[in-house]
């Protein structure tokens, strides 16, 4: 376990007399720190009310809540029985505090005869009484316990993030609101000038000629006019859609320059046209009998 | 004397007018509209923080994340036709509604509707019209956006099925201004619509299945109006709402827009 700086516990230490409304002295002493103003260390009451339960049951006796002064191994050690507070069973506190000792090489009670250390040097945790391991360890510091050690770079993969970036408002949306002012102004002005078509009462009797499908739908009427309905009605726009749909899987180039796609581009480009001139030639280029006119001889025959 | 007196009333009037304001803002029904932090509570001075604050505090969120790429924000990237295309879908709704209150889905009903709204309904023509150009358009900036999609590259990884999701989204956009197409009940509309599903027919195996349940019979009749009207008015703008939520939900998850060329 990391050694705690001291003016990090100096600070829990006030916050907790804080919360707690005792007096700071008393909780330092508690935690073995010198009161504040660097006095010597003073030794915690005996019987001290807010001493941890565990350690009070395990062993009642004053001499369990001697001070630990600075030593960093018996701070250590404190933390442990800290941890009874927060519900961790006793067994494992107890190891905790075996392995921690015995990689600190403080010698514990239970484990081997404790040879007497002098009082002033601290040590004063590990020459308790052999009464129980962790009854020489008062409360005092709460702690966390580190279960391991992760590589940053192992659990979060910073990806190198665009900095270039502006707020949305106002920004964007002041963009989008134009636009959409834009595309509303555009839309009224043009309806109060251009009505929507209508025409005489469905009729089943009569069929106007020609007959023409919605503009969008007029590429594949003038297709019908080369090819059988099945392969320009069905095959050619089935096909048509399943391959811009899997656009994506064919096209493996991973570059979205310009200069890295002429293929794709071309190949595109090239269906967009078609299409595009299909479209305008059903559209204007086609009259009675779905016939080819010329729409500046014969009139245009087709309505939105 | 009088005229201080005024004044005087003049800014005990103000003061509480602005008191009056505060207790509104802090009562317990403006904070349970508003959002903590939203700019209808604090009000609004520009800063860094506020500029987050809008978005954040607000359905925007929904759409927008807080920050954008630069060069997203341009219009010469996008060309806003995504937005545009949403929004002419929401212009379609509300115009669409507003003729449902009109409109009778029947035959001849359906026609005398139709023209009626020329003569009987106030701004009737007028949002008539909104709905028919606004549903042109909206086929016309869909497929627009669906090229600057393509020429941008935006269609590879990981945006991939956010492409597929489009072309379903342009399918639905075809077929919801085809089911509408035949609502006037003229005979523009009736007959693009029988060449339309006459195409359909000729699909492999299933051609008059396919037919019948398009038209709901043999041929188009009444039914057929009232079929395209619960298709048009309901079914798929449904249909297309559900896809554009994930669509949306998409370009953000894929990184928003993607980078520039
Ligand atoms: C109802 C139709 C559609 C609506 C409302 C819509 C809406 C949007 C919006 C608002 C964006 C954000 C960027 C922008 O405005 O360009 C976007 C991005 C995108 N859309 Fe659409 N879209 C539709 C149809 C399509 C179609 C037909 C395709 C392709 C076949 C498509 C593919 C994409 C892709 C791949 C992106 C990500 C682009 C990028 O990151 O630069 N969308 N869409």
């Amino acid at each position: 376990m990391a050694e705690i700086p001291e003016s990090i516990l100096r600070r829990s230490a006030a916050a907790r007399a804080k919360a707690e409304g005792r007096p700071l002295d008393e909780i330092l002493a508690e935690m073995g720190l010198a009161p504040e103003g660097g006095s010597a260390p003073a030794a915690a009451p005996a019987g001290e009310p807010a001493a941890a339960p565990v350690a009070e049951a395990v062993a009642p006796e004053p001499a369990a809540a001697a001070p630990a002064a600075a030593d960093p191994g018996g701070a250590a050690l404190e933390g442990f029985a800290a941890m009874a507070d927060v519900g961790v069973p006793e067994s494992l506190i107890e190891r905790s505090t075996r392995a921690r000792a015995k990689a600190d090489g403080i010698a514990l009670p239970g484990a081997a005869p404790a040879a007497p250390v002098a009082a002033g040097g601290g040590g004063g945790a590990a020459a308790a009484p052999a009464a129980a391991p962790v009854a020489a360890i008062p409360a005092g510091v709460r702690t966390q316990r580190l279960l391991t050690v992760v590589k940053a770079n192992a659990i979060q993969q910073v990806k190198k993030e665009p900095h270039d970036k502006v707020n949305t408002w106002p920004h964007l949306v002041a963009a989008e609101f134009v636009a959409l002012m834009v595309m509303t102004a555009f839309l009224l002005v043009f309806s109060v000038f251009v009505d929507a078509p209508l025409l005489e009462l469905a009729n089943f009797n009569e069929q106007p000629n020609p007959s023409k499908a919605p503009w969008y739908f007029l590429g594949l009427q003038e297709l019908l006019s080369y090819f059988d309905p099945q392969v320009a009605g069905v095959i050619i726009p089935g096909f048509g859609i399943a391959a811009i749909a899997f656009i994506p899987y064919i096209d493996k180039n991973p570059s979205v320059r310009p200069n890295d796609r002429k293929l794709a581009i071309m190949i595109f480009t090239f269906f967009v046209m078609a299409s595009a001139i299909l479209t305008i030639f059903g559209s204007f280029f086609r009259g009675p009998g779905f016939n080819f006119t010329y729409p500046w001889a014969d009139g245009i025959f087709f309505d939105f | 004397m009088a005229n201080r007196n005024g004044d005087d009333q003049r800014v005990a009037l103000k003061e509480r007018i602005a008191g009056a304001a505060d207790a509104l803002r802090q009562s317990q029904v403006w904070t349970s509209i508003f959002r903590p932090g939203s700019p209808f509570r604090h009000g609004y001075s520009d800063s860094p923080r506020n500029r987050s604050y809008v978005i954040m505090n607000n359905v925007l969120y929904h759409l927008h994340p807080v920050k954008v790429k630069r060069h997203g924000v341009r219009l010469s990237y996008t060309l806003c036709l995504g937005g545009l295309s949403f929004f002419l879908f929401i212009l379609l709704t509300i115009t669409g509604i507003f003729l449902m209150f009109y409109y009778r889905p029947t035959s001849p009903a359906a026609y005398n509707d139709i023209a009626a709204l020329a003569t009987d309904v106030a701004f009737g023509q007028i949002v008539r019209n909104m709905h028919r150009w606004g549903a042109h358009a909206m086929v016309l900036t869909v497929f627009l956006h669906m090229a600057r999609v393509f020429y941008h590259g935006a269609y590879k990884p990981p945006r991939e099925f956010n492409w597929v999701i489009g072309v379903v989204l342009l399918l639905l956009t075809l077929l919801l201004s085809f089911t509408g197409y035949l609502l006037p009940w003229d005979q523009l509309a009736l007959w693009a619509v029988t060449v339309g599903s006459n195409m359909a027919a000729y699909t492999p195996v299933f051609g008059a299945q396919v037919s019948f349940g398009l038209v709901g019979g043999v041929q188009i009749t009444g039914d057929t109006l009232l079929r395209w009207y619960v298709l048009h008015v309901l079914f798929l703008p449904f249909i297309i709402v559900v896809f554009m939520a994930v669509h949306f939900w998409r370009v953000r998850k894929d990184g928003g827009i993607s980078g520039p060329l």
